[in-house]
């Protein structure tokens, strides 16, 4: 277990997602000694090139992964130990994942059917959702046959609908045509203004991170680098650079 | 450019050499396509050439009768199989025989399929491997194992009230088509994305939450399939039920035992009647398969 200073600890009370120390090992993949901090209410995105293991760190905090050293806090418990079940995350992988024996409604309902919630109250969560999705017109239908945009709208519901404080984004954007892309871009501007969750979104789109981060945790070579998002660069030309650019990005990082 | 590499800068060989390719694949089409059918014709055959021995027989025997439509109708082999007791017994047999074993089959193949195609262990390409045995194994091999297996504690036990008796013909039945289901269930896994089972957990299920509502309602089709397969080979098991369940009539006949008791008493006519049973029995099975297997995603405009 990493050693917290008192100093330090002070400052994590207030963070949502503390990573401190942690090492991860997955086959001959490693990574060691990773710190990452994410401020409640914050929008943390993590870039790295592929294979830097954005998307296994994202796995270690979720649960899937198991960490060899160190600890994850999250919301100021110590979850290192704990099963994913109950951490408490909101998770969206690349490609939604959705479940596709279940209709619109049962995927946005299945956390709240997990955790037996009265009908009504599910009901009026799952209305709520479809409305922030804007996704109130799909609700009767079969998953297949979703274009990319509804099915990431659906899955970032499901994934919300237990009112999680803390959302996992692994490459949401990155499956979408540039027009779709810009609305779910829109969506997660909206979740975030709304100031309800913390977020950590892993991309390789310096256009999408420069838009939507307050924090940029960039992974090089097994170590964390941390820019803060200072000011308005939220220009409409971010907006091009990140609907229009795509993965290109990657050679600039 | 009298040094280029790609002819299709000279005008003479541009045109010789299209010749030569249009010539080339109508000769590589057509050689696959007779090659090919060599194969669906020898399968068709074997069918028709069924059928017109059971017909030849029966219009044979209508020519002497008062009515011939009649007797086409009432005397035909399969008719007559079809009045026999032992055949109604055999018949009722690897009806009940082959859905316990299927069904065994399935219960067996779910987890089996589930753990080879999720979990990594150390060792499970062998384990994989090993769970071929039953298929390349000769079948009267499978079939003495058996009996040998029963020759020992604990198996000894029970051995008087399963060994030459109908459960023999089940456990035989089973012992093979398991195999056939654990591969089909496992490729079924396979296809089935992890990340699904994964956002269940996230969402706050147990594994056997996500397993039950998420992976196994996307398995129902590979399941059908599987039990299928099961039931088709457990129809089609002789060998091992030769030595295992012995081959008494109104005991231990199945359709299988039943085409080759009648060729031992030299009864041709009663084997091949039999063999259509069979043949309709396989064919009816595939087709609900087939006919499974289209999803309604399938069906949409």
């Amino acid at each position: 277990m990493g050693q917290l200073s008192s100093s330090r600890l002070e400052g994590l009370v207030a963070s949502m997602i503390v990573l401190d120390n942690v090492s991860l090992r997955a086959g001959a993949f490693r990574l060691e000694g990773i710190h990452l901090l994410v401020p409640a209410g914050e929008y943390g995105i993590l870039m790295g090139k592929t294979g830097a293991g954005k998307t296994s760190l994202l796995e270690a905090i979720i649960g899937f992964q198991p960490v060899v050293a160190g600890s994850i806090c999250l919301a100021g418990r110590d979850v290192t130990q704990l099963n994913p079940a109950v951490r408490g995350i909101g998770y969206l992988p690349q490609d939604g994942a959705l479940f596709s024996t279940l209709t619109v409604e049962e995927n946005l309902a299945f956390a709240l059917k997990i955790r037996r919630v009265d009908k009504k109250r599910i009901a009026s969560r799952v209305r709520d959702l479809a409305e922030l999705m804007g996704i109130g017109q799909l609700l009767k239908r079969q998953t297949h046959g979703l274009s990319g945009g509804e099915r990431q709208r659906v899955a970032l519901g499901r994934a919300m609908a237990f009112e999680p404080r803390i959302l996992c984004l692994d490459e949401p954007l990155s499956a979408l045509d540039s027009e779709t892309r810009e609305q779910i871009l829109q969506l997660l501007m909206t979740i975030k203004r709304m100031n309800k969750v913390t977020i950590l979104h892993v991309t390789h789109n310096l256009g999408e991170a420069k838009l939507l981060a307050d924090k940029i945790f960039r992974l090089v070579n097994g170590k964390i680098d941390v820019s803060d998002i200072v000011g308005n660069c939220r220009t409409s030309s971010d907006i091009m650079e990140a609907t229009e650019r795509g993965p290109q990005t990657v050679r600039y990082m | 450019m009298s040094d280029s590499i790609d002819s299709a800068d000279r005008q003479d060989d541009f045109a010789k050499r299209n010749n030569w390719i249009a010539r080339s694949n109508r000769w590589f089409a057509t050689s696959f396509v007779l090659i090919g059918s060599t194969y669906l014709v020898l399968i068709l055959g074997m069918l028709l050439a069924d059928v017109a021995f059971v017909l030849d027989q029966s219009v044979s025997k209508a020519k002497n009768a008062s009515s011939f439509w009649g007797s086409m109708l009432a005397d035909n082999p399969i008719s007559v199989s079809l009045r026999d007791p032992k055949i109604q017994y055999s018949i009722w047999l690897s009806m009940i025989s082959c859905t316990l074993a299927a069904i065994l089959s399935v219960v067996f193949a779910v987890p089996l399929g589930y753990v080879l195609s999720r979990i990594p262990f150390r060792g499970r390409n062998l384990v994989d491997a090993f769970l071929d045995i039953p298929i390349v194994l000769p079948p009267l091999i499978v079939g003495l194992s058996l009996l040998i297996l029963f020759q020992f504690a604990p198996f000894r036990w029970v051995a008087r009230s399963i060994v030459y008796q109908v459960p023999a013909v089940i456990l035989a039945q089973w012992a093979v088509s398991c195999a056939y289901a654990v591969r089909t269930m496992k490729m079924t896994f396979d296809q089935i994305d992890p990340r699904c089972e994964q956002v269940a957990i996230s969402l706050g299920c147990s594994r056997f939450q996500a397993f039950s509502l998420v992976t196994f309602p996307e398995a129902k089709l590979g399941l059908l399939t599987a039990f299928t397969l099961a039931w088709a080979r457990s129809l089609g098991e002789f060998g091992p039920l030769l030595i295992f369940a012995g081959a008494t009539r109104m005991k231990t006949e199945v359709l299988s035992t039943s085409v080759f008791l009648e060729m031992n008493v030299g009864n041709i006519e009663g084997a091949v009647a039999v063999s259509l049973l069979m043949i309709a029995m396989s064919i009816a099975v595939m087709i609900i398969t087939r006919w499974a297997s289209y999803r309604p995603a399938d069906w949409k405009a």
